[in-house]
C-alpha cells in the first residue's frame, strides 16, 4: 500500500480553481474539466429529456384526446414529443452519461494516470456531442416553427418511413452521425488509455471494476458505432435519391437498414448499462465494507456481456420479416446475455451478504438498482421468447421494461455515482437528509410510473399511440395504469429535480468533504479533494488489489 | 541556452527535438499509446467498410445475374492500374517510414511527396472512370438509365459501387493530406529517430485505404 496514506500539501490550488475564466474552461485539456462540461451537459439534457417524458404522461394521463387538439396537428405533436424524448435521452443522456461524464473523471484518477491517453482528442469529442446536440435540436424545432415537417420518425430511424417523411431526416441523421463521433472517440481514448497508462503495479486484474465495465463498454463503442455511422450516411444518400440500397419500390431491402441499425443499436443497450454495472459495482464494495464477492467473475463478464452483445440484434426484429429460424437463433443468444448479468448481480448480493452496510445515498440508489435492474432483467426473457413477444411486441410491456433497464439501472446508478463521487469532484458534501428523500422519491415514482406500465402491455396498450378510448373490455385497466403511471411520473420527475438542486446546492454551500467520506480503497480516494489538475501530486504505483476490506487489511 | 536545448544534430542535419508531453511518463509509453490508438481507428474503419461489403454481400445473393452483368461493363484494365500504384504507394511510404527512423530528412521528404504523386494518379485515373459511367448514364437517381433493361436492379450494384469507391476516394484523399502534412513537417526536420508518430501513424492508414482498394478491385471488377 505504497499510496494509501500519503497526506497532501493543502496548497487549496484544485483542478477547479487553477485557471479561471470561461476561455481557459472551454479549451481545457483537463479530462476532469471536460468530465464536468459533459456532466452539466448531461445533466441539463436529462431535465429536457424529462420534461417531454412528462408531456406525453400529461397527454396519456386521461382517456380521450387529452390536451393536444385531436387534429393531424396533435398527432405529429405526439410524435414529435416521443422523438424528442427518445433521440434526447438514448443520445444525449443515456450514452454519454456514466462514461464521457464520470467515466472521463474517473478513468484516469482510477488509473493512477495524469489525463487520458489523448486530451485533445477528448475534447474534440466533447465538441461533436454538441454540435451533434445543436443540430438535432434544430432539426426539431425547425419542425415546431415551420421551417420543414416535423421529425417523426423515431431515434429509430427506419425506412421506408424515414425516406417519404416531410421532416428533417437529414439533419436528424446527420446530427446521429456526429454524436456517433463523439462515442467513437470517447470509447477509442479510453480503451488505449486502460491499455497503455495504467500506473505501475497496476495489472488487468487489479482494475477497479469501474474501468473493466468502462473498457468493455469503449470497445463496443469503437466497434459498433461505425456500423451505425456508414448505416446513416447510406440513409441520407438514399434520401438524396443518389442511391437505391433500402427502397424496397427500388428492389432495395428495408430489413436491412434494420439489421445494420440494431448491430450499432443492441449493442448501444450495454453502452448504456455496462457503466452503470461498474459504478453499482464501486458502491456496493466500498459501502457494505467488504471486498467485492466475485472480483474476477464481474470482471470477465463484462467483456462477456460486450462479446455477446454483438450478436443478440435480431430480437429487435422477430415481428419484421426475418426468418423463424434466425428469430430462434436470436432468442437464445439473447438468453445467454443473462448469464454474465445474473452473474454480476449474485455476485453484488454476495457481496452485501455480512458485509458492514451503510445506508448512505449512494449505497440507497445501488440497492434501487438491484431491485429495479433485476425486474427490468427478468421482464426482459419474455420479450427474448417468441411465442410471448408476438403478444407483447409494441404494446406499453416492451415500453415499462426498456424503462426499467434504462431508468431503473443506467439513471438510478448514474444518480448512485453522482452522489457517490460528488464529494470527490467538488470537495463538498451534499445535504444526505435531502437526498435520501430524493432517491426514495424517485424509488416510489419510478415504481408507480412504469409497473403500472407492465399492466398496461398485459391488457394490450399499444405504444406510441397518442389517445384512447376506454369503452371496451379492457377500458378500465386503460384508465387507471395510465392515471397512475402519469401520476408516477410527475413524482419522478420532482424527485430528480430536487435532487440536482440539492447536489448543486452543495457546491456552493456544502460543508467541506474529506478526501475518502465513504472509506473507498481505490485510487481516486487517495487524490486530494477536489484533486489537483495532475490528479497527484506523487508519482502513483500500487501493489495491492483495488478493494481491500476487512480483517486481512489493516484498514478499517 | 534554450534554443539550443531544442536542436537536437544528427549528422549534417538538425532537427527540433520533442519532449514527451505531460500526461506520459515516457517517450515509448507515448509512442505505444499514439500507435495502439491508430489501430482502434482503424478497426472502426473496417467496421465502417464492413457495413458496405455486408450489404455488398447481401445484394449479390439477390440479384447474382444482375451483378455478374454490370460487372462485365467495368473496365479491369483501369482498376488493376490503379491497384498498382496503390501497391506501390504503399512501398514508398513504407520507406518513408523507414527514412524518418534512419533520421534521413531527405529520402523520408521524397517518399513521402512521391506516395502523394501516385494518390494523385489514383484520383486521376477515378475521375476517367467515373467520367465514362456519367456519360453513360448509369449514375445511381433519377436519370439512371442503363441499356441491359431486363437487369431490373442494376441501379443497386451501382449504388454500391459509387458509394464504396467514392467513401474510398474520401479516405485517399483524407491519407493525401496527411501525407503532405508529414511532408511539411518532415522538411521541416519535426521527425528523426526519436520522434516519428506521425509518419508511421499515417502510414498505418494508408495501408489501410490500400488494402480496402485490394477488396474493392475484385468485387466489382473481377468477379463476374
Amino acid at each position: 500500500m505504497s499510496t494509501h496514506d500519503t497526506h497532501h500539501a493543502d496548497t487549496g490550488v484544485n483542478y477547479l480553481n487553477a485557471s479561471k475564466g470561461i476561455g481557459n474552461w472551454l479549451l481545457t485539456l483537463d479530462h476532469k474539466r471536460i468530465g464536468l462540461m459533459y456532466l452539466w451537459s448531461v445533466m441539463f439534457f436529462l431535465l429536457v429529456g424529462g420534461t417531454f417524458a412528462l408531456l406525453i404522461r400529461l397527454q396519456l394521463a386521461f382517456p380521450g384526446h387529452g390536451f393536444l387538439p385531436q387534429t393531424a396537428e396533435g398527432k405529429n405533436m405526439y410524435n414529435e414529443f416521443f422523438t424528442l424524448h427518445g433521440v434526447i435521452m438514448v443520445f444525449l443522456v443515456i450514452i454519454p452519461g456514466i462514461p464521457a461524464a464520470l467515466g472521463n473523471f474517473f478513468l484516469p484518477l482510477q488509473l493512477g494516470a495524469k489525463d487520458v491517453a489523448f486530451p485533445k482528442l477528448n475534447l474534440a469529442s466533447f465538441y461533436l456531442y454538441w454540435i451533434g446536440a445543436i443540430m438535432a435540436i434544430v432539426a426539431i424545432l425547425g419542425g415546431n416553427l415551420g421551417w420543414w415537417g416535423r421529425l417523426d420518425t423515431g431515434w429509430t430511424f427506419y425506412t421506408s418511413y424515414s425516406l417519404t417523411t416531410s421532416g428533417p431526416v437529414i439533419l436528424a441523421v446527420s446530427a446521429a452521425f456526429i454524436l456517433g463521433f463523439s462515442s467513437i472517440f470517447t470509447g477509442l481514448n479510453f480503451v488505449a488509455t486502460i491499455h497503455k497508462m495504467r500506473c505501475p503495479g497496476m495489472g488487468w486484474y487489479r482494475m477497479p471494476l469501474f474501468l473493466w465495465a468502462v473498457y468493455a463498454t469503449a470497445i463496443i463503442q469503437v466497434l459498433a458505432t461505425p456500423v451505425l455511422g456508414i448505416t446513416l450516411l447510406l440513409l441520407i444518400m438514399e434520401r438524396c435519391d443518389i442511391i437505391h440500397i433500402f427502397n424496397p419500390a427500388k428492389g432495395g431491402d428495408p430489413i436491412l437498414f434494420q439489421h445494420f441499425f440494431w448491430f450499432y443499436s443492441h449493442p448501444a443497450v450495454y453502452i448504456m448499462i455496462l457503466p452503470g454495472m461498474g459504478v453499482i459495482s464501486e458502491i456496493i464494495s466500498a459501502q457494505s465494507k467488504k471486498v467485492i464477492f466475485g472480483y474476477k467473475a464481474i470482471a470477465n463478464s463484462s467483456i462477456a456481456i460486450a462479446v455477446i452483445s454483438f450478436v443478440v440484434w435480431g430480437h429487435h426484429m422477430f415481428m419484421s420479416g426475418q426468418t423463424t429460424y434466425a428469430g430462434a437463433v436470436f432468442s437464445f443468444l439473447t438468453f445467454a446475455v443473462a448469464i454474465p448479468t445474473a452473474i454480476k448481480v449474485c455476485n453484488w448480493v454476495a457481496t452485501l451478504y455480512q458485509g458492514s452496510i451503510s445506508l448512505d445515498t449512494p449505497m440507497l440508489y445501488a440497492l434501487s438498482f438491484l431491485f429495479l435492474f433485476t425486474i427490468g432483467g427478468l421482464t426482459g426473457i419474455p420479450l427474448a421468447t417468441l411465442s410471448t413477444d408476438i403478444v407483447f411486441h409494441d404494446t406499453y410491456y416492451v415500453v415499462a421494461h426498456f424503462h426499467y433497464v434504462m431508468f431503473g439501472g443506467t439513471i438510478i446508478a448514474f444518480f448512485a455515482g453522482l452522489h457517490y463521487w460528488w464529494p470527490k469532484m467538488f470537495g463538498r458534501m451534499y445535504n444526505e437528509f435531502i437526498a435520501k428523500c430524493c432517491c426514495l422519491t424517485i424509488f416510489v415514482g419510478f415504481n408507480l410510473c412504469f409497473f403500472t406500465q407492465f399492466f398496461l402491455g398485459f391488457a394490450g396498450f399499444p405504444r406510441r399511440y397518442y389517445s384512447y378510448g376506454v369503452d371496451h373490455e379492457l377500458g378500465d385497466v386503460w384508465r387507471t395504469m395510465s392515471g397512475f403511471s402519469s401520476i408516477g411520473a410527475m413524482i419522478l420527475g420532482f424527485g430528480v429535480l430536487v435532487s440536482f438542486v440539492n447536489l448543486i446546492v452543495a457546491v456552493y454551500t456544502g460543508k467541506k468533504a474529506s478526501d475518502n467520506p465513504w472509506g473507498g480503497t481505490t485510487l481516486e480516494w487517495t487524490a486530494a479533494t477536489p484533486p489537483p489538475t495532475l490528479n497527484f501530486d506523487h508519482d502513483v504505483s500500487i501493489d495491492r488489489d483495488p478493494y481491500i476490506y476487512g480483517k486481512n487489511t489493516g484498514h478499517h | 541556452m534554450a534554443t539550443e536545448k531544442q536542436i537536437t544534430k544528427i549528422g549534417n542535419d538538425f532537427f527540433k527535438t520533442r519532449f514527451v508531453a505531460h500526461h506520459f511518463a515516457t517517450a515509448d509509453q507515448e509512442f505505444d499509446a499514439c500507435k495502439f490508438g491508430m489501430w482502434m481507428f482503424l478497426l472502426t474503419e473496417i467496421m465502417l467498410f464492413g457495413g458496405l461489403f455486408v450489404a455488398w454481400v447481401v445484394y449479390r445473393l439477390w440479384y447474382p445475374e444482375t451483378f455478374k452483368h454490370c460487372a462485365t461493363i467495368m473496365d479491369w484494365k483501369l482498376g488493376l492500374v490503379n491497384t498498382c500504384i496503390l501497391i506501390v504507394s504503399s512501398l514508398t511510404m513504407s520507406l518513408a517510414i523507414r527514412a524518418v527512423k534512419m533520421s534521413d530528412k531527405k529520402t523520408a521528404v521524397k517518399m513521402l511527396l512521391a506516395t502523394v504523386l501516385c494518390g494523385a494518379g489514383f484520383l486521376i485515373v477515378k475521375y476517367f472512370e467515373y467520367a465514362h459511367k456519367f456519360h453513360l448514364g448509369i449514375f445511381p437517381g433519377e436519370n439512371f438509365s442503363f441499356d441491359g433493361a431486363h437487369y431490373s436492379n442494376a441501379h443497386i450494384f451501382f449504388s454500391l459501387y459509387f458509394v464504396m469507391t467514392a467513401t474510398h476516394v474520401l479516405h485517399v484523399i483524407i491519407g493525401m493530406t496527411a501525407i503532405l502534412w508529414c511532408s511539411y513537417r518532415a522538411s521541416r526536420g519535426h521527425f528523426y529517430k526519436d520522434y516519428y508518430t506521425p509518419v508511421e501513424l499515417t502510414g498505418m492508414y494508408w495501408h489501410l485505404v490500400e488494402l480496402i482498394w485490394i477488396f474493392l478491385f475484385p468485387m466489382f471488377y473481377l468477379i463476374k
